[in-house]
């Protein structure tokens, strides 16, 4: 028998990165949040590398913080180390990434959850869904307490049917030998959902004192380390490295000689991997003329020894991983403290869900993270917030709050997984963004910061500094472009930059647009503004330089709305429509893309059935007027 | 409702020499005024029709004779501005204006775009809606499958080389882009990437000067003369050829087993096979028997079949028909100035639905009707799509022209010094224009690309 054991508004099924984001931001909107989860010392595990960021994914949680989200004020908190990526190459890819103490990570994501307002943190495993006329109601958890909402995210990772590979070893589990979620898949199943089988994999930890670092190559931390979040005020003192070493001919010897012992090359038919996570047996079966590949050695904190081996992800048999970790220079003594291993899963094949999560067939019901094909606890994130605010949206009677792909990295993600789908774990790239010049880690707050304000996650606060900020930079670039500029005030600079002297006077503007001028250069000539902080000024700098290209996506930027603003009406009767090609009329009426611009992005709908479709809205609006 | 200028040729059915560019939208008029010369279009009245001259802005030539008509919003079929350019040059001329007004900024229709505006604008109502659906079906799957089947497999090959190689330029800068510490490659320079561009670059450009030549934009229907030796083959070639004022492609520096023979009948380009091709052809059935020479004749759009009107049948021409069944050919029975010996009821049989027309070359007898023939059997049932053939050619090169500017744009970018994941964006410009002239455009393929070209991951 079943009881009742509380009612809520939204539940949050998972505690993890997905989980967090979502409870968190529906909570803060206002919504009466239950999150359940197996193990509650367990909340916010990163079962896998100890990094939060890297290019796109680094931008993610810069977007989400700048939507009200945690990811990034945690990680400030608990980082080791920070660097920024690509700072050689253009603003649009520089990226942020930390290293972080997992554990320290863990608690401070536990602060925070438990004392968010709205917010109620409890174990426990749910078993099914409650189900009342094809809405969703509620879940019932495996000690038959039956919780009730108005709307349920799920966000149960790598947890729904998982499966431990090692060798010829298997067994059922989650990650890191947590407890599997078996019943959940099936009413899923049974609920009509099409699942998938993914597969992940992760290295051996060994112990830090068993590491000849000499034999490696260090990778410090930034000097001025940046933060993620625009909250955070403090700096991160005492970084540490992390090593660099390379495995070698020996390595892949071992490997070689056993591959077979590998469970993903057994022969055994297996779920899909994702081409970007391959295990050290795919990179040495695939790339079999490298003689090296590289491997990271990076700390999994401050309080513990371990030390996680980027490069070895593996699901060789334990005393093949000994051998294989010995031969690596460094390692020749490491002591493995965990073996790698790969992970089978179920997913929700994502096309089954509304750009705002929530799943097409069952209403109330969302699902958010890697239960949704992704992989990467920043895809987790980016989604969990997304599901969040849309179920706080759902169940307060406000709007939803879509992104579309100009707008985030979280607007191309979601775009993709529910438009297109993915036969393998997705993470994000960034050449998934077709306006990756506009979507920058420098701008996230001037993208989405406003948003964050208009649905309750950001502080008035924090809301009117952008605002000021936006003033300054404007004013900014006015003023630059009025300072004029005289050839006998500029030439004898320009001269020792290598710069084409000046004819006649020019404004600051254009002369700062040129590729050697900076800003400082800039302030050699005219009076500096003094109202203007590191950030403005670096928004100006990017503005002013890249204007041309900035103009350019937007202008692509322009002509895509124009087709995302043509919604489609949720009755459209695809049968009807007699030009649509049959392929298209199939992934249409599946993928039931809410304006033109997603049709004409689902893969076999063709430009043919894109004007057919434009024509009969069309229609569909004149015949509305007409009556 | 619609802000910009369409445009394409839209020659209606069996109107012969004259070909018509049709401009619709606001800058219709303006388009147009720039490249004539005679009236001000913009002081002409409505539903007036004007002559002059287009010329060519680059290059100051004329580029045609043309009467213009000027129809002003809102009394057209598009509710728009339209301009109707009729050129009285043949297809080459058309095109050539054409591709002027191209360059001029208004942008080439899409396949039923006209009668879309005309819906959208109000002109047809609600009832037709349906049929305009199925019209643009119709226009665009013929627009595709006669791109594809005009494609030159060598320009296709060519082009999916050009994407490789800029694919693989696009994803080491991606690589370097996502996987910031991967040191198995070597990071990508300015210097790199400014060779890569200008060899690509380079050789768009000669595609473009070739096209420009004719060679891609007279690309007409593939048309083999077929006949037993002596039937008159050579002599339909040189009617036909001196009828309709064949251009004869000599391209210098290029082999000469190009050279290929273009004419215009009644508005239907015919690519007369080359020489080499021709020649091949007469004796195909001796010399490659049956089953070669059906293979032949498949690449084929049209076959001219030729027979002698003062033979009786042989066993050759019964072969031949057999190899001809089920693809496009007219049956020519030529020499009717002499005695008759052939069973034209058989040859009428044999030939079934096919048309059989007979003709003298040697008196030119016939050769009207033979021209008719060739003309409704590309127009056949069609209301204007006569254009399709040649749009697809102009919107490869409109493609091509875009891709080159990209790359352009690239250039000046590297020239700059800007970062190159700026110029990259350039570049995948490039490599999705020219992806579009050959059909492609899966954007996974970059992803693709990177996971199998580097070795990434945990
Ligand atoms: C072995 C392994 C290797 C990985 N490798 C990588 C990698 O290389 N790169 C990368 O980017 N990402 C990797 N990941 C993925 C990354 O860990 C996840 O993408 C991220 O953690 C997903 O976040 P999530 O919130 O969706 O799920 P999780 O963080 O897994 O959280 C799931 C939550 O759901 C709870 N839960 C599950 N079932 C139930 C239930 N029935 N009832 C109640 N609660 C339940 C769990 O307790 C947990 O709190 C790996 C994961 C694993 C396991
Ligand atoms: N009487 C007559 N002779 C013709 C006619 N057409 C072609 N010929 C002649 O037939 C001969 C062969 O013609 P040709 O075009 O070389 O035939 P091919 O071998 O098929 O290419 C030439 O002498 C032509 O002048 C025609 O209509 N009437
Ligand atoms: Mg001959």
């Amino acid at each position: 028998m079943t009881f009742n054991a509380g009612n809520y508004d939204i539940i949050v099924v998972g505690a993890g990165h997905a989980g967090i984001e979502a409870a968190v931001a529906a909570a803060k909107r206002g919504a009466k949040t239950l999150m359940l989860t197996l193990n509650i010392d367990m909340l916010a595990f990163m079962p896998c590398n100890p990094s939060i960021g890297g290019p796109a994914k680094g931008i993610v949680v810069r977007e989400i913080d700048a939507l009200g989200g945690v990811m990034g004020k945690v990680i400030d908190k608990a980082s080791i180390q920070m660097r920024m990526l690509n700072t050689r190459k253009g603003p649009a890819v520089q990226a942020l990434r930390a290293q972080a103490d997992k554990t320290v990570y863990m608690q401070e994501m536990r602060k925070l959850v438990e004392n968010q307002e709205n917010l109620t943190l409890r174990q426990g495993m749910v078993d099914s869904l409650i189900m009342e006329d094809g809405v969703c109601k509620g879940v019932v958890t495996e000690t038959e307490a039956e919780y009730r909402a108005e709307a349920v995210i799920i966000t149960t990772g790598t947890f729904m049917r998982g499966k431990v590979l090692m060798g010829h070893l298997e067994y059922e589990s989650g990650p890191n030998n947590q407890r599997v979620s078996v019943n959940l898949s099936e009413n899923l199943e049974e609920l009509g959902f099409n699942l998938k089988r993914f597969k992940t994999g992760t290295p051996p930890r060994v112990n830090s004192q068993t590491i000849d670092y000499s034999k490696t190559e260090i990778q410090p931390g930034d000097e001025n380390p940046r933060n993620f979040s625009y909250e955070t005020t403090t700096k991160i003192i005492d970084q540490l490295p992390c090593w660099l070493t390379h495995t070698n001919e020996f390595t892949h010897g071992i490997i070689n000689n056993n591959l077979e012992l590998s469970s993903m090359y057994s022969g055994v038919k297996r779920g899909t991997g994702a081409r970007y996570c391959p295990s050290i047996e795919d990179k040495i079966v695939r790339f079999d003329d490298k003689p090296r590949h590289q491997i990271f050695l990076e700390p999994e904190g401050r309080n513990t020894e371990e030390v996680y081996v980027q490069g070895l992800s593996t699901s060789l048999p334990e005393n093949i991983q000994y051998e294989m970790i010995k031969t690596i220079p460094g390692l020749e003594k490491a002591e493995i403290m965990r073996p790698g291993y790969a992970i089978e899963y179920d997913v929700v094949a994502p096309t089954q869900l509304w750009p705002t999560l929530e799943t097409k067939s069952i209403p109330g019901l969302f699902t958010a993270g890697q239960i949704n094909g992704t992989s990467g606890y920043e895809e987790a994130a980016g989604q969990g917030i997304m599901a969040g605010i849309n179920a706080a949206s759902k169940v307060l009677g406000k709007e939803p709050v879509i992104l579309d792909r100009s707008q985030g990295y979280i607007g191309v993600l979601i775009d993709d997984l529910v438009t297109k789908g993915t036969n393998e774990p997705y993470r994000l790239l960034t050449s998934r963004a077709e306006y990756r010049l506009l979507l920058r880690h420098d701008n996230a707050d001037m993208r989405l910061t406003e948003i964050g304000y208009e649905i309750g996650l950001i502080s008035e606060e924090r809301y009117n500094k952008l605002v000021e900020k936006k003033r300054l930079v404007e004013e900014e670039i006015k003023r630059l472009k009025k300072i004029i500029i005289k050839p006998e005030q500029a030439n004898h600079l320009l001269e020792t930059i290598n710069s084409t002297a000046l004819k006649d006077a020019t404004n600051a503007y254009d002369l700062l647009k040129r590729p050697e001028v900076n800003y400082n250069f800039i302030d050699q000539m005219i009076e500096s503004n003094e109202a203007l902080d590191e950030e403005a000024r670096e928004q100006v700098y990017i503005q002013v330089k890249y204007e041309g290209y900035i103009k350019k996506s937007n202008e692509q930027v322009e002509r895509m709305m124009k087709m995302e603003d043509k919604k489609i009406p949720e009755d459209i009767d695809y049968d009807g429509i007699n030009g649509l090609a049959s392929e298209a009329k199939e992934k249409l009426k599946r993928i039931r893309p809410l304006s033109v611009g997603q049709a004409s992005r689902i893969s076999g709908v063709n430009p043919a059935d894109v004007s057919i479709l434009l024509v009969y809205i069309e229609q569909g609006n004149i015949a509305r007027v007409a009556n | 409702m619609s802000t910009d200028t369409i445009t394409a040729i839209s020659t209606p059915v069996g109107e012969g020499a004259i070909a018509i560019v049709r401009l619709s939208g606001p800058d219709a008029i303006t388009i147009t005024n720039e490249l004539f010369t005679g009236k001000d279009l913009h002081e002409a009245a409505t539903h007036t029709i004007n002559y002059g001259r287009i010329i060519d802005p680059e290059t100051n030539d004329i580029a045609d004779e043309v009467m213009v008509s000027v129809m002003r919003a809102p009394k057209t079929f598009t509710r728009e501005d339209i301009v109707e350019i009729n050129c009285h040059g043949g297809m080459v001329a058309v095109n050539k204006v054409l591709d002027i007004i191209l360059s001029k900024g208004a942008r080439l229709a899409e396949p039923g775009e006209f009668t879309k505006r005309a819906f959208l604008n109000g002109r047809i109502d609600l009832s037709q809606a349906e049929a305009v659906m199925d019209l643009i079906r119709a226009k665009t799957d013929k627009a595709m499958s006669v791109a594809v089947k005009q494609m030159d497999g060598r320009l296709s090959k060519l082009i999916t080389e050009l994407r490789q190689e800029l694919l693989e330029t696009v994803a080491h800068v991606e690589v370097n882009i996502d996987y910031p510490e991967y040191d198995d490659v070597e990071e990508m320079s300015h210097e790199m990437m400014r060779t890569k561009s200008r060899e690509v670059h380079k050789r768009i450009k000669e595609l473009l000067e070739v096209a420009n030549q004719g060679k891609i934009l007279r690309e007409g229907i593939a048309t083999a003369i077929i006949g037993r030796p002596n039937v008159g083959k050579s002599s339909l070639m040189n009617t036909l050829v001196q009828e309709n004022k064949a251009i004869v492609t000599d391209i210098p520096g290029t082999t000469r087993d190009i050279i290929e023979e273009y004419v215009n009948v009644r508005g239907v380009p015919l690519r007369l096979v080359d020489t080499a091709g021709i020649r091949e052809t007469e004796d195909i059935v001796e010399k490659i028997g049956v089953e070669r020479s059906r293979q032949v004749l498949q690449e084929s759009d049209l076959i001219l079949f030729v027979l002698n009107f003062n033979e009786d049948l042989t066993e050759e021409d019964r072969k031949l028909f057999e190899a001809v069944q089920g693809l496009d050919y007219i049956v020519i029975v030529n020499k009717m100035d002499l005695e008759q010996k052939i069973d034209l009821e058989k040859v009428r049989e044999l030939a079934g639905e096919r048309p059989v027309i007979t003709t003298s070359l040697l008196v030119e007898e016939g050769v009207e009707q033979l021209e008719r023939s060739i003309a409704s059997t590309f127009f056949e049932g069609e209301i204007d799509t006569g254009d399709m053939t040649y749009v697809s050619n102009i919107r490869h090169i409109q493609l091509l022209k875009q891709a080159k500017q990209a790359l352009e744009d690239a250039m000046e970018g590297i020239e700059l010094g800007m970062p190159l994941d700026i110029v990259q964006i350039d570049v995948t410009r490039t490599w999705e224009l020219l992806g579009e002239i050959i059909g492609d455009t899966a954007s996974d393929s970059l992803i693709d690309q990177l996971f199998s070209q580097f070795c990434l991951g945990k």
